[in-house]
């Protein structure tokens, strides 16, 4: 096996998670539990064929896709903060909103109901093993991006607080409510640029592409204990399995569901604190604080 | 931040007044025309039993609440119904009784949280450290800056509650209840910060429910029961058992003592603590050494040893957040304890659970009846076999419907449960009649002990004669009750024998026969010390 | 009483209401948007549903499954927990039937073959509930995460089995069972012929009943009912309310499970990859919409059951898809609207209790 290879694909395959469990991480550290990661995806996805497809200009594709995440995120938080709606239902019925929204103008726009025309796309130069996508360098850019937001700007420790001890951020004068919307729409947008690398990467939008991505980006969340940097290393280690799996398909070493399975396997291990307890951020979920 | 609106210069003019304040939430009226007025410059304590609207006061002035109806002036100006950042930024700061800090983040970021110094578009740490670093040496209040929150003993957290309000220019301190968590030592250091703070002149409002504090720190006191303002006084002239009956107000009926029992009990009572060999099997309940460990690793109830004879009431009298609760849950099974066994009518019930010493004879009226005692959203009838499911099925689990509900019609009418409709969910009952489905149920099947805790709290006159018949009635059925009461009449009027618990501990125990107000009041606030076995 | 009576409906229906309309309300912006006429579109969905047998016979054997996870769904809210992982455990009871249904002789007749093969059923999505149960009561672990990741894991295994194991060629499903088929409606009232619907149907509203009887009459739904409002209560009553989390997720999964008979014993008599559909997911909403009452699963069931119907009936005119997004907009509508009605009624009575 060619380890530059190797890691070229494992990078490609990680870019949607690092994109998406960075959404993940910031929603979730403001408190707001974020299972619509693969809703935002996929209308990010479809919202940047839309963008492309009329324009001709992938960057418009990428703005479009950006716009799409952030309306769906904003659903989200209207629902979740504004009229205090379950967390986990609100997450779930989004990706289902998403899958029928995308389907519907899907078959509106282009007549299919199983993908789009070819849109332009970046260029992904085999020789340059797709690095002169601009998003892969993005993607790659989240993380640092976001732990610099985080852990170095007023508004990521007002974040932290929130997602914490709401009532002693509100006891300082901090706007919870506000708090989290920038970060629920924050993920939103993020997530979006996930589904967008995908289109974009595939050069057309198909029924259903994000195919769980979203979920695996919430394991990585949890995996990575809801730290930008350990959440990206749990995207790379899901990816270097499924690169793993897909280099070494026909040698029947190990069957592809069982490599499937390995994100979720890790974070039902570290949930049940088997090696080291994943304790999540103490207000999560809560809609009264 | 400093204020720039008029310092506390002027001394006749109050620091804080608040007026005819009104705060109800849905049916709980917390403050009903509460006033407040403080002078610049002096240690004020809001004393008051729990649920006198004490807090709900301070969230008022502190901008967390608006009221409904009244009038809030700081240093003169009106401000009534302004926002948690107003309120910071007249410089009142509020530490509350439940620690505001956020455990993952630092104490220096805990600090400047909300006021953040920026550099370049950055949260300038540093700067942060380099503030509270110098606020904690200007101020004398040690706490260090690098740390994270979590790993803070009580003491440093509480610090840090304070300096963070120093940080916000705070000129007018309330804290509430600082003393709850805190170890004797820890406690002594912080009214030196207290009064160091009030010298230089802040401004301090200091809500307790225990006398000593008071007596000990405060300048004046405004005394709160039922959401009302009773009393303003100074402290140099009023005394612990003056200001306890203003907390508890309403007089209990006393002549319904029961002399006989009495005296029929007297005999045992004279040997004290220690009864003879011989009669502990006959104990109805009989708790030997128990210690409980609290969530700051403190005991909170440490070693204690009593027993309670059949046909006894043993009262407990203290100020509320001495392990009472404690006490009464690890005997109902409800705490984990360290140490120490519980038998029950002699057998051995250390290591059952709940539902086990329920069927060794004991019955517990708990102290929180909107979180323990009932099923708000159950009815009447459902509610009345909460802890007794299993002896109202029929076959193969299916619950009785025709038993349910003659134990219902009859519960209803022996306790006299008003409306009398078995149907009603019990959240829709009034407090009075919420508390007697409680007692119907504990009551109204076999027991050995009863463990009372609070019965009559929040409960009208009418109800509250109603509940000490019945459980005098227990006592000549020969039951053992565990009474615990923060109404010191209702422990003397009840009680064969009455405890008084201070920090854990039985600070003393005495035939009730023996016992006085005063006397007692002097053991709850810990003026008078005896040590009991 | 009778007004207590009154308010609990107001607040179980008002919430519903509110999401039909919002639903009706993107429902005419999506048929415009296509051209369509709203008025002839959600005729044409109910002439496709309940104007015709074939149409109705559909919509039942849509609402059988969706009876199943919605009972599973409101059993573990009951209990004050959230099993996401219904869409599983309706895999698992499937695939487990068929394996029996496979295992057992021909000569085996229905009368024992049917039970047997829903025994299979129900023990699977048992066994799949058990784990979440577990690993929350043992560990802690959240329920919702780990039926989200169970919901993966159970589905690549059996995607694993099935085709690598028991395909028959060129398909991705099991061969035909012997015994344990579930006859259809079809066979009772021939203008049902065509329609899925088959018997499942009865069973589905004896778990209804079942999970009625469960909740309100007997001791451990008294048990289970007290755990999900108040816990501490739950405690000082004596229940041991880890245990009661146990049960209350491993019943919720085996009646997830049971579900899995419509479509393998009344349906297709097979075992196919990804036949749940989402009907799992789904659950979670006609639990939502019927408010946790085994009634209102049923009724919340055959709501759902219509629009995914309806969107078949509507196609030559507006995308079926459309209901999906319809799906999606009454889940978040209902979701929204339970908190702000229930704070709205109770501050409309406010003055009456005080």
């Amino acid at each position: 096996m060619n380890p530059i290879s190797f890691a070229t694909q494992m990078i490609r395959i990680a870019i949607p998670y690092l994109f998406a469990a960075s959404g993940g991480v910031i929603a979730e550290r403001s408190g707001i539990i974020s299972l619509a990661l693969e809703g935002f995806m996929l209308t990010g996805a479809f919202s940047a064929t839309l963008g492309a497809y009329y324009s001709g200009n992938p960057w418009i594709g990428v703005l479009a896709g950006i716009a799409g995440g952030l309306v769906f995120g904003m659903i989200h938080a209207i629902a979740t903060i504004r009229y205090r709606a379950d967390q986990v239902v609100v997450g779930i019925a989004i990706n289902l909103l998403a899958v029928g929204v995308t389907r519907f103008f899907l078959k509106l726009a282009f007549a299919s109901s199983s993908n789009s025309p070819r849109i332009s796309g970046f260029p992904a130069r085999l020789s340059a093993h797709g690095f002169d996508n601009p998003l892969l360098w993005m993607g790659l850019l989240v993380t640092p991006a976001l732990a610099f937001v985080l852990y170095r700007t007023r508004f990521g420790l007002r974040v932290r607080a929130v997602g914490e001890h709401p009532d002693a951020a509100e006891s300082v004068g901090i706007h919870v409510a506000r708090v989290q919307y920038v970060a629920v729409a924050l993920s939103g947008m993020l997530a979006g640029l996930g589904g967008v690398y995908l289109a974009l990467d595939q050069h057309q939008f198909t029924d259903q592409m994000t195919a769980g991505r979203g979920f695996i980006a919430v394991a990585a969340v949890i995996f990575g204990r809801w730290d930008p940097v350990r959440a990206a290393l749990a995207c790379l280690l899901f990816a270097a399995a499924e690169t793993l799996q897909i280099q070494l398909q026909g040698n029947h070493v190990i069957p592809s569901q069982f490599v499937e399975m390995i994100p979720y396997l890790l974070t039902i291990i570290a949930l049940a604190g088997v090696v080291g307890r994943a304790i999540p951020p103490a207000a999560l979920g809560k809609t009264e604080h | 931040m400093t204020s720039a609106t008029s310092p506390a210069a002027d001394r006749t003019q109050p620091a804080i007044r608040m007026l005819g304040i009104d705060k109800s939430f849905g049916p709980v009226r917390a403050n009903r025309g509460a006033s407040l007025e403080v002078m610049p410059g002096e240690i004020h304590a809001l004393v008051g039993e729990n649920g006198a609207g004490k807090s709900t006061l301070m969230r008022i002035l502190g901008g967390l609440m608006k009221p409904d109806a009244g009038k809030l002036e700081v240093n003169g100006r009106d401000v009534t119904g302004w926002s948690t950042n107003d309120a910071i930024a007249a410089g009142i700061g509020v530490v509350h009784q439940h620690f505001m800090l956020v455990p993952t983040l630092t104490v220096a970021e805990n600090i400047v949280l909300g006021q953040e110094p920026v550099k370049s578009g950055m949260f300038d740490y540093q700067r942060a450290v380099a503030d509270v670093q110098a606020l904690s040496k200007e101020t004398g209040l040690a706490v260090t800056a690098d740390r994270k929150v979590s790993e803070l003993s009580v003491g440093e957290a509480q610090r840090v509650e304070i300096v963070k309000t120093l940080f916000r220019g705070a000129k007018i301190l309330v804290l509430d209840e600082p003393t709850a968590v805190l170890s004797p030592p820890e406690v002594k250091e912080l009214w030196g910060v207290l009064r160091k703070l009030r010298d230089a002149g802040g401004t301090i409002v200091l809500i307790t429910h225990r006398l000593d504090e008071v007596m000990d720190l405060s300048d004046t006191i405004t005394v709160m029961r039922a959401g009302q303002t009773i009393e303003r006084l100074k402290t140099s002239a009023t005394n612990p058992a003056e200001i306890a009956r203003a907390m508890v107000g309403r007089e209990v009926n006393l002549t319904g003592r029961d002399a006989e029992a009495l005296s029929a009990t007297a005999e045992f009572m004279a040997s004290g603590t220690t009864p003879p060999s011989s009669e502990e099997y006959s104990a109805a309940l009989e708790v030997n050494d128990l210690v409980v460990v609290g969530s700051q690793h403190t005991r909170v109830i440490d070693g204690i040893s009593f027993t309670i004879q059949p046909g006894e009431i043993l009262g407990i009298a203290g100020v509320e957040g001495n392990g009472q609760t404690e006490l009464i849950e690890a005997i109902a099974g409800l705490r984990k304890i360290e140490s120490g066994s519980i038998r029950i009518s002699g057998h051995d019930v250390t290591d059952f659970q709940v539902d086990e010493r329920r069927g060794a004879g004991l019955a517990h009226i708990p102290d929180d009846r909107h979180r323990r005692g009932l099923i708000l959203d159950y009815s009447v009838s459902d509610n009345l076999l909460l802890g007794l499911q299993d002896e109202f099925v029929s076959r193969r689990g299916v619950l009785d419907a025709n038993r349910i509900n003659e134990n219902a019609t009859k519960q209803i009418e022996s306790f006299d449960i008003r409306p009398p409709t078995a149907a009603l969910p019990a959240r829709s009952l009034s407090g009075g009649n919420q508390q007697k489905v409680v007692i119907a149920r504990e009551m109204g099947h076999e027991f050995a002990v009863l463990l009372a805790s609070q019965p009559t709290r929040g409960v009208d006159v009418g109800a509250i004669e109603f509940i000490h018949e019945r459980l005098r009635a227990a006592r000549a059925e020969n039951k053992a009750v565990l009474l615990v009461s923060a109404e010191l009449n209702e422990v003397l009027a009840l009680s064969d024998r009455v405890a008084v618990m201070y920090r854990g501990k039985f600070a003393v125990v005495m035939p009730a026969a023996e016992a006085t107000e005063e006397t007692l009041g002097e053991y709850m606030i810990g003026t008078r010390k005896e040590s009991a076995a | 009483m009778t007004s207590r009576f009154r308010e609990q409906v107001e607040e179980a229906l008002f919430p519903p209401l509110v999401a039909l309309l919002v639903a009706l309300i993107c429902g005419d912006l999506l048929i415009l948007s296509y051209g369509q006429s709203p008025a002839s579109v959600y005729r044409l969905l109910l002439e496709g549903t309940w104007g015709n047998a074939y149409g109705f016979g559909q919509v039942l054997y849509k609402a059988t499954t969706l009876t199943f996870t919605g009972l599973a769904v409101s059993l573990g809210i009951r209990a004050g927990l959230f099993n996401v992982g219904a869409e599983s455990q309706l895999a698992a009871g499937g695939f487990l039937a068929a394996l029996v249904g496979l295992g057992l002789s021909p000569s085996i007749p229905g009368v024992i073959g049917v039970p047997l093969c829903m025994i299979a059923a129900a023990f699977g999505g048992g066994v799949v509930g058990a784990i979440p149960a577990f690993l929350r009561v043992k560990f802690g672990a959240h329920e919702v995460i780990v039926t989200i990741m169970l919901n993966f894991i159970v589905l690549a295994f059996l995607n694993w089995i099935i085709a690598n194991h028991l395909h028959v060629p060129e398909t991705l499903h099991t061969p035909e069972i012997h015994t344990g088929a579930i006859p259809r409606l079809s066979q009772f009232i021939p203008g049902f012929h065509g329609s899925a619907a088959n018997l499942t149907i009865v069973i589905a509203l004896l778990a209804a009943f079942g999970v009625w009887f469960f909740l309100f009459r007997t001791r451990r739904g008294y048990e289970l009912r007290a755990v999900g409002l108040q816990p501490d209560a739950a405690e000082y009553g004596g229940i041991h309310v880890g245990g009661v989390w146990f049960r209350a997720l491993t019943l919720s999964g085996a009646i997830a499970g049971l579900g899995g008979i419509n479509y393998v014993l009344g349906y297709k008599h097979y075992y196919e990859d990804g036949f749940a559909g989402g009907s799992g997911f789904l659950g979670i909403a006609v639990a939502l919409v019927g408010r946790n009452h085994p009634l209102g699963v049923v009724l919340a069931a055959l709501f759902f059951a219509t629009l995914s119907q309806g969107g078949l009936a509507i196609h030559a005119f507006v995308p079926k898809q459309m209901v999906e997004v319809l799906q999606g907009v009454v889940i978040i509508a209902v979701a929204m609207s339970v908190p702000e009605v229930r704070r709205a009624l109770r501050s409309a009575r406010r003055p009456a209790t005080v």
